[in-house]
């Protein structure tokens, strides 16, 4: 059956992993042609290092990067800046050739899974 | 993340604000193609003669960040001494067929790619060395880019000023509203870089936001 396979992985598993090792294995599934669903989202800090290495990970034939998308971060107070940590948002991620976006506002993501190449 | 790290982080801003420097290093950001370029050309030129960049239509002209120092704004009699690095665009993926679609050969277009995902690193790597960050936006496109969530999300969580840029609006479909209502936590600036409209409000606001 040709399809496209979708991992939702929970904020209760993200949370046991470090920082590397979610980033690691956001990459290697998006690159092997899996979309992936975190429950919480990555932090600022994490998405940035993740649009690094997957910069760093780009070739010409098989991998032209990712499609990423998370809703931007709640306006936080003053005491919540001061002693809150920053908590990432839904997030899905993907390879570019298969997802892309359709629309995105602060509320909602629409997006569009591909099948087969791009 | 060390506890020592995080702390200084959380309130590295108060820090900031009793020991100010006298001359804030400021990053130029955003996607390809916002204009980041073509104002910090603009700014230079109009506070030192001098001139940053080539620009292009080409996606990932500025693949290399550049940085100048000791820009001085005066305005209505304020002042700030600024460092600017002009930044690569940031993007999740580059594909070498989207320049070829500008007429660039093919071994250019691979050149160009790999190039630019450096320029990308490098760009990310330079938000750990700034006091604040003018972020570029174009204002006929869709704000809600997962670059601009993440620089502005990097930038809230590292306690920094952030300036966001408007640009384009010389375009008809410009729209700096938008932007606006997608960030309404940060000021907004609308200007054309490239026909210097409504300019000195943005130095105006550079000098209040970094002075």
């Amino acid at each position: 059956m040709e399809g496209v396979q979708l991992n939702l992985i929970s904020k209760d598993r993200l949370d046991k992993m470090a920082s590397m090792e979610k980033i690691r294995m956001i990459l290697d599934e998006v690159k092997s042609g899996k979309i992936v669903v975190l429950e919480s989202g990555l932090t600022p800090e994490e998405e940035a290092k993740l649009i690094e290495l997957t910069m760093l990970e780009i070739d010409h034939e098989n991998f032209v990067g990712i499609e990423v998308e998370s809703y931007p971060q709640k306006s936080k107070g003053f005491f919540d800046k001061l002693f809150g940590k920053s908590k990432g948002r839904l997030t899905v991620i993907g390879p570019a050739n298969r997802l892309k976006t359709l629309q995105k506002r602060d509320d909602l993501i629409t997006a569009l899974v591909q099948l087969g190449e791009g | 993340m060390g506890l020592i790290f995080r702390i200084r982080k959380k309130f590295g801003f108060l820090f900031k604000w009793f020991f100010k420097k006298d001359r804030m290093k400021i990053g130029i950001y955003g996607p390809p193609n916002a204009g980041k370029t073509t104002l910090a050309n603009r700014i230079l030129r109009d506070w030192t003669g001098d001139v940053m960049g080539s620009v292009s239509n080409v996606p990932h002209e500025t693949r290399r960040a550049r940085l100048r120092e000791g820009v001085r704004i005066e305005v209505d009699g304020k002042s700030v001494t600024l460092d600017i690095v002009d930044t690569p665009g940031l993007a999740t993926k580059i594909d070498f067929h989207e320049f070829l679609k500008y007429g660039l050969p093919e071994e250019e277009a691979k050149r160009r790619a790999k190039e630019a995902t450096e320029g990308v690193i490098e760009a990310i790597k330079w938000l750990d060395d700034l006091d604040g960050v003018l972020l570029v936006m174009d204002s006929t496109e869709d704000p809600f880019t997962q670059v601009n969530v993440t620089i502005v999300g990097n930038i809230e969580a590292r306690g920094l000023p952030l300036l966001i840029v408007a640009n384009k609006i010389d375009l008809p479909n410009a729209s700096p509203a938008r932007i606006k209502a997608a960030f309404p936590q940060h000021p907004v600036v609308p200007i054309s870089a490239l026909k210097g409209l409504n300019i000195d409000s943005l130095y105006k606001a550079i000098a209040e936001r970094f002075g």
